[in-house]
């Protein structure tokens, strides 16, 4: 990937912590710390990597993207209006009443939303569905999807990585966000998760390991994946939850919380500082 | 008396996905390690690739269904045993299936008490109450064989989550394969009759025609009408019988809490009230022993529907 590339996909990431803030302000409610965790990877997925259509966005060849840490949609709404699947200016409805963005993703109303997620450890099975389809039916299309470190409390994934494996669906890939905070605390304290990917190793899953901050990790992961035949593909991206903004860098505190007004002008003012930085 | 054909409607569920594989290429059936139990064994013997063994993972298997869905590419048939469905997996089908409103069927097996031996754990007498309160879902309960083949592909011919409870005893085939005609959301009149109305689903159905039986020889007329599909009730035959005859039984292999029984009367109790007497299983867990022995001590025999037909005439003369 050349600088010029990386640097696009900086602002794009920028862009999308910008929506995802701002969708959360609106609302006084919502997620953000995790929002900003996965920013990169969402710009990467959605701007490189997946072969969507946003005026076709039912288009059944589609690369499919499963938010599994479903609380994260002011992060996937933003990279959705960013591509173009909705007006940008409609992300200050989310969680509104009347409104198509709901607090959890709901793939009948939202325009890009592949799955209705948000209960954690459901998404990775319906991921596992949709790939185990495509290879039924003789589609080349992938299925991504972003789990939680927290979420892999749930017992649920740990079936979906079984059946993944089991059915070899090389076809998925998908990533943990490994920013090592869930709501209670640190995910070693609430309950540890450690050595997830001699875990998914051990599940029989192709392995990577990335700082998830780096596109040409991000890329070379990612491209790697689709090379590896047999396996599902398990990218374990560390994270900085908060990740540019400054008072929410690795705080639990921020894992479901609203900024005030003070804060929010603070977040946008720090976002639009880095921008701008990009093009100096 | 001739010998009566019983088959179990798990069995009816097996040839019925095998007769339709043919017919149709856009499903494919999801089993949990039960394939020989849920009947999808035939499904698989005669279309291999089109089954997918997801293991001991009920919870996983209803969002891989989901997920299938989600494509648009393929209907799943996800089977197991009903307590395993609608009991452990109730948040995903609610979350995953329900809310998306995604075209999945789920195939519930050894549903009630007459699956017998092995006991409370595995005799789910909640399921219609729990898939009942989910939003949109649609509840098939066949009485016998030939309405099991027809409702299967009435239910892949539907576009949205459809729940079907299926038995594993063998029943009675009380319909005529060859005139039968399904029509999802229609209460079925067996038998009409002015003195009180039974309302059965499932199993119950032959029951309730035998305790017309019994009331006949007494001189009680009762209605008989199967209920096969219990969500979205068909609330107008429901009223109609209870204008017609002023007494109401209601007969399910269930809990009487949240399930026919209950929505008949959450019907009744808006637009006509009337007496009900309920016949299912009393807020009570099964147990071990033999289905007819189970019936018996649950309050669930034709001589049960009887005499609650009776109590019902005799609370409309109060």
């Amino acid at each position: 990937m050349d600088q010029a590339k990386i640097k696009e996909l900086k602002k794009i990431s920028l862009d999308i912590k910008l929506g995802a803030v701002e969708a959360v302000y609106s609302a006084s409610s919502g997620h953000p710390g995790g929002s900003l965790s996965i920013s990169d990877i969402l710009a990467y997925l959605y701007f490189v990597e997946m072969n969507v259509d946003p005026k076709n966005p039912q288009w059944v060849d589609r690369d499919r993207f499963v938010l599994s840490k479903g609380h994260c949609t002011p992060g996937l709404y933003a990279v959705l209006a960013l591509k173009g699947y909705f007006p940008r200016e409609d992300i200050k409805t989310f969680r509104q009443i009347d409104s198509y963005l709901q607090g959890h993703p709901e793939m009948k109303h939202t325009p890009g939303v592949d799955m209705t997620t948000g209960s954690l450890g459901l998404g990775i099975s319906a991921a596992c569905g949709m790939a185990k389809a495509a290879k039924y039916c003789g589609k080349d299309f992938r299925v991504y999807a972003m789990l939680g470190d927290g979420e892999l409390g749930e017992g649920q994934c740990w079936e979906a990585a079984l059946f993944a494996a089991h059915f070899e669906l090389d076809n998925l890939c998908a990533f943990v966000d490994y920013n090592g905070l869930q709501i209670d605390g640190t995910t070693e304290e609430v309950m540890n998760t450690a050595c997830i990917a001699d875990k998914f190793r051990a599940f029989n899953w192709n392995v990577i390991e990335i700082d998830g901050h780096d596109f040409c990790a991000i890329e070379a992961a990612v491209k790697l994946a689709k090379q590896t035949k047999g396996k599902p593909t398990m990218i374990v991206a560390k994270t900085t939850k908060g990740k540019g903004v400054s008072y929410m860098e690795n705080s639990a505190d921020w894992h479901g919380k609203a900024p005030n007004a003070d804060e929010y002008a603070q977040a946008v003012k720090e976002l639009e500082a880095a921008k701008a930085e990009l093009d100096n | 008396m001739a010998d009566i054909k019983k088959i179990a409607t798990r069995d009816a569920y097996g040839s019925a996905l095998a007769a339709l594989g043919e017919k149709y290429e856009n499903f494919v059936v999801l089993d949990a390690d039960l394939a020989s139990a849920t009947k999808t064994g035939t499904f698989k013997k005669k279309f291999p690739s089109r089954h997918f063994d997801c293991g001991i993972q009920e919870g996983n298997m209803m969002l891989v269904a989901a997920g299938i869905a989600a494509t648009g590419l393929l209907v799943p048939f996800a089977s197991t045993f009903a307590i395993f469905a609608a009991g452990r997996a109730y948040e995903q089908i609610r979350n995953g299936i329900g809310y998306p409103h995604l075209n999945v069927k789920i195939a519930a097996t050894h549903a009630g008490i007459s699956v017998g031996e092995d006991g409370a754990t595995h005799q789910c007498s909640e399921d219609i109450g729990t898939m009942r309160t989910i939003p949109g879902m649609t509840i098939i309960s066949p009485s016998d064989a030939v309405e099991t083949a027809a409702a299967v592909e009435a239910a892949l011919n539907y576009v949205g989550p459809v729940y079907i409870r299926l038995g594993r005893l063998a029943v009675p085939v009380i319909n005529d394969a060859d005139s039968y005609k399904f029509e999802l959301g229609k209460g079925v009149v067996f038998a009409d009759g002015s003195d009180a109305a039974i309302f059965a689903t499932g199993m119950m159905v032959d029951s309730a025609l035998q305790a017309r039986e019994l009331l006949k020889a007494e001189g009680i007329d009762a209605a008989v009408i199967n209920i096969h599909t219990i969500k979205p009730l068909d609330e107008e035959l429901v009223v109609k019988y209870a204008v017609k005859t002023g007494a109401i039984v209601t007969a399910e292999e269930h809990q009487i809490i949240g399930g026919l029984g209950a929505a008949i009367c959450e019907t009744l109790s808006e637009n006509h009230p009337c007496p009900v007497k309920r016949v299912g299983m009393k807020d009570k867990f099964g147990k071990s022993g033999k289905p007819a022995a189970l019936l018996e001590e649950y309050g669930l025999t034709p001589a049960d529907i009887a005499a609650n037909v009776r109590a019902a005439i005799a609370m409309k003369h109060k």
